[in-house]
């Protein structure tokens, strides 16, 4: 493998920049498309596959501004149309190339209140960087401007100065509004309604804060430090936040309205119920849904087998059902827990896996297998009741389903077995229940997700909003920033029209 | 938040606690738990059902067993001092109505959980016949408790040092025998003995209710950890439950599940007793 070293891939870039940089006024489009892509920065694959260190370690100022300097400021700007929050992500990769990296980082906060965040684990390659001219261009989506990657440098880059500065909170209006749930969605509508002045409290039903963020995505992706840096600055600007506070369980939603004077409440309480094959099997010893092994690992602490006191199976060879951003997280934290191989087993083919591309690359680096074209038909156990084998069957692709995607269909009399002693299973969620549940009179629909208006994320019930994950299916974190930012318009708009 | 009021130690290793969690001693209602934590950075989220709770004093009454390493570190905190991290009430209710004569059958500190149930049971209007059993006579806690509120009660140890010696199916079958035949059973106990108390009414066609302690992680139906067989169905200890018909739960797969960590537990413990590396 020729893994470039991070002072190899600066050095370069600081003697390319070096050339570029005294005749970039002159530059027109086809020069900048010469300059080099530049390459991200990673730990050692080989390092990095015992520890939980962040593996992409971020642009240096001089690999930031050439990767800017690629973009040729075209006039239709498709970029924008693709990130679904918007960001004038030319104007603040204009700043980058200018290495004017506080005015970039202002840009991204008129329309972003998660860089540092988004930049990670957004799926860029389908959506800003999809239409990408320079990456059209160049013919080549890899080519694209690393958008995400810069959007991270540049939050980095302030995280680092400690220029963090809260936003600004208006003169407190006396009204109340509730936050459920502190994902991606309930830390959004937590900054934007208590910046025009609102009181809000966060409550969260885990003893920690931050949702899948936390409790998911692990470490080496996107460290806990950005996520309480986002918490922090919520908390200096005034947010309440409660911990250990099931709504629906500990209150009920709308006794938040009625009886503890709240004057709205948004509910983000995400994907939950995680989906199992229904194969035989499913239930032996050795068999966890990855959102158990992944919060095992993550949030209590489990990954620190000598300190934590949540036990972690031990797991020699592992099978990852699924194929996307749960699969890779969970497929590589076993890795890292010292799993000697893993597979994953996809039922479709490498072009279909919805997980991030990066992500799926950095799999393969640390060794991880993938068993494409193939399902799992039954798991099989041993006298004690533990996972020892896994029975699949192959597939190819037949005629195209409604979704255009050739559909996978069995090969008959295809079984073979897979030695594991673990399996995995990440093929989903279905909606978190305890809300819906206790809940009578909100509208969900029949998979349990809150029906919401689209323009306001309103829910059939007055004065109560919804988004993200609980609203969507099991979405993505842009997507669940987007809907809090519209709850909380609709929120601020309902409170100021209130008087 | 959490301070513990009361702490009373009811036998050689079980203990009550009460706890200030006014909230929840509002909201709870029989057959309703919460999970803990005593160290919120390390430590693991544990399952405890309320066995009682007082909305006027802002309390609710815990009592456990120190069977590990959390349960120990529980143990070992006084009274006045805060349980890190207590979050509940959680799971659904048990269903309470006038049933016509049930018969509560409470095992080791399972008579715990029952407490409140046969209490709404009574309360409901029900003729609640009370068994409770226990290993050993100083394993049984809150006989005095159960015998105020049963209308019929019957005591055993399987050694016979105290009650009848017997386990608590023995009665269990007489009762069922009885004409008429109890409307319902509710056995609440270890998991081997839920088993064979709804093995034991099985014949009888008594429908019985059994509460299930699987391993949880976070209680909220988010990672499946706490997934039972019911029937032809993969329910979810958390959400669906606690309590199920004892007729169509998979015992066997359930009490192989809760050994999964046993090996490391055990491993564990013993490191951290001998100081081992
Ligand atoms: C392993 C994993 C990897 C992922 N990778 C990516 C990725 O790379 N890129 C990407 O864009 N997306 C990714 N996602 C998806 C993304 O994380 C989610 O779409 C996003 O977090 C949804 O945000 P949310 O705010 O709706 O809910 P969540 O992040 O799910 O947060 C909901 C919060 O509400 C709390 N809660 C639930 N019920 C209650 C209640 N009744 N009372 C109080 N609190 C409650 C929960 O404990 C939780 O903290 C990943 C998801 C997982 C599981
Ligand atoms: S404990 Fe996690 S779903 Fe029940």
């Amino acid at each position: 493998m020729n893994h470039k070293t991070e002072t190899e891939l600066h050095n370069q870039a600081v003697k390319d920049l070096a050339e570029v940089l005294p005749k970039i006024a002159q530059y027109k489009a086809k020069d900048r498309l010469k300059i080099p892509a530049q390459d991200m920065p990673c730990q050692d694959p080989v390092v990095r596959r015992s520890n939980l260190n962040e593996v992409a370690l971020g642009y240096t100022l001089e690999q930031a501004r050439l990767e800017a300097m690629r973009c040729i400021q075209c006039k239709n700007k498709p970029c924008i149309a693709g990130c679904p929050v918007e960001i004038d992500i030319p104007r603040f990769v204009q700043h980058v190339a200018e290495g004017d990296i506080q005015k970039a980082i202002d840009a991204i906060k008129e329309f972003s209140l998660l860089p540092a965040i988004c930049g990670r684990v957004c799926p860029q390659e389908t959506q800003c960087q999809l239409t990408c001219t320079t990456g059209k261009s160049l013919k080549d989506i890899d080519k694209a401007v690393a958008i995400g990657r810069l959007e991270r440098f540049v939050a980095d880059w302030e995280r680092t100065q400690g220029t963090i500065k809260a936003p600004l909170v208006k003169t407190e209006t006396g009204r109340k509004v509730a936050v459920v749930g502190s994902g991606p969605a309930g830390l959004v509508v937590a900054a934007d309604v208590r910046r025009e002045g609102h009181k809000v409290v966060l409550f969260e039903a885990f003893h920690k804060t931050g949702g899948v963020m936390r409790y998911g995505i692990p470490e080496f992706r996107l460290p806990n430090e950005i996520v309480d840096q986002e918490i922090d600055t919520l908390k200096k600007m005034g947010v309440e936040i409660k911990t250990n506070f099931v709504v629906g369980r500990t209150r009920k939603l709308t006794d938040l309205l009625d009886k503890d004077g709240f004057d709205a409440v948004f509910v983000g309480t995400g994907a939950g119920l995680p989906m199992f094959m229904g194969i035989e099997g499913e239930n032996l010893i050795g068999v966890f849904s990855a959102n158990e092994y992944l919060t095992r690992a993550n949030l209590m602490r489990a990954f620190d087998r000598d300190n934590a006191d949540t036990p972690m199976y031990y797991s020699k060879y592992v099978a990852v059902l699924g194929g996307g951003n749960v699969a890779m997280d969970a497929a590589r934290m076993a890795k890292r827990l010292g799993a000697k191989e893993v597979y994953v087993v996809y039922r479709r083919t490498e072009v279909e896996m919805p997980a991030r591309k990066e992500e799926v690359a950095h799999a393969k680096e640390e060794g991880i297998h993938f068993y494409f074209l193939q399902n799992a038909k039954r798991i099989l156990g041993d006298d004690k009741g533990r996972v020892r084998a896994m029975e699949c069957l192959r597939y190819e692709l037949g005629e195209p389903d409604s979704s255009g995607r050739r559909r996978p269909v069995v090969i008959e009399g295809s079984e073979f077995t897979l030695d594991v002693d673990t399996v995995i299973v990440a093929i989903g969620n279905g909606s978190n229940p305890l809300i819906g549940q206790t809940t009578p009179n909100l509208n969900v629909n029949k998979w349990g997700n809150i029906i919401v208006d689209k323009e306001t994320q309103k829910t059939n019930i007055n004065r109560i909003y919804a988004g993200g994950d609980i609203v969507l299916g099991a979405a993505t974190v842009i997507l669940a920033m987007g809907e809090g930012r519209r709850a909380a318009a609709a929120i601020n708009k309902l409170l100021a029209g209130a008087g | 938040m959490n301070q513990i009021t009361l702490k009373k130690q009811l036998s050689t290793d079980v203990f009550l606690m009460k706890v200030r969690a006014p909230l929840i001693a509002e909201e709870r209602k029989a057959g309703q738990f919460i999970m803990l934590q005593v160290d919120d950075d390390f430590g693991e989220r544990i399952p405890l059902t309320i066995a009682d709770a007082s909305e006027k004093d802002g309390t609710i009454t815990l009592i456990f067993q120190v069977v590990g390493k959390t349960t120990s570190d529980l143990a070992a905190l006084s009274e006045g001092e805060a349980i890190p991290s207590v979050v509940g009430p959680l799971g659904k209710p048990t269903h309470i109505e006038k049933f016509g004569t049930v018969v509560c059958v409470g095992g080791g500190i399972g008579v715990a959980p029952l407490h409140p149930i046969a209490q709404a049971l009574k309360k409901a209007g029900n003729h609640v016949i009370t068994i409770i059993g226990a290993r050993t006579k100083n394993l049984l806690i809150l006989e005095d408790e159960m015998r105020a509120i049963a209308d019929e009660f019957i005591v055993c140890t399987d050694d016979g040092s105290y009650g009848r010696k017997a386990l608590v199916t023995v009665p269990l079958k007489e009762v069922c025998e009885k004409n008429p035949k109890p409307a319902m059973a509710i056995a609440i106990g270890p998991p081997v003995m839920m088993k064979f108390c709804a093995e034991t009414t099985r014949p009888y066609k008594v429908f019985t209710q059994v509460s299930l302690n699987t391993i949880m992680v976070d209680g909220t139906g988010m990672c499946g950890g706490c997934r039972v067989n019911v029937g032809d169905k993969v329910k979810f200890v958390c959400v669906d439950g606690p309590e199920f018909d004892g007729h169509l739960v998979d015992f066997d797969n359930m009490i192989s599940r809760l050994s999964s960590y046993k090996d490391i537990e055990t491993k564990k413990h013993r490191c951290k007793l001998e100081g081992c590396k």
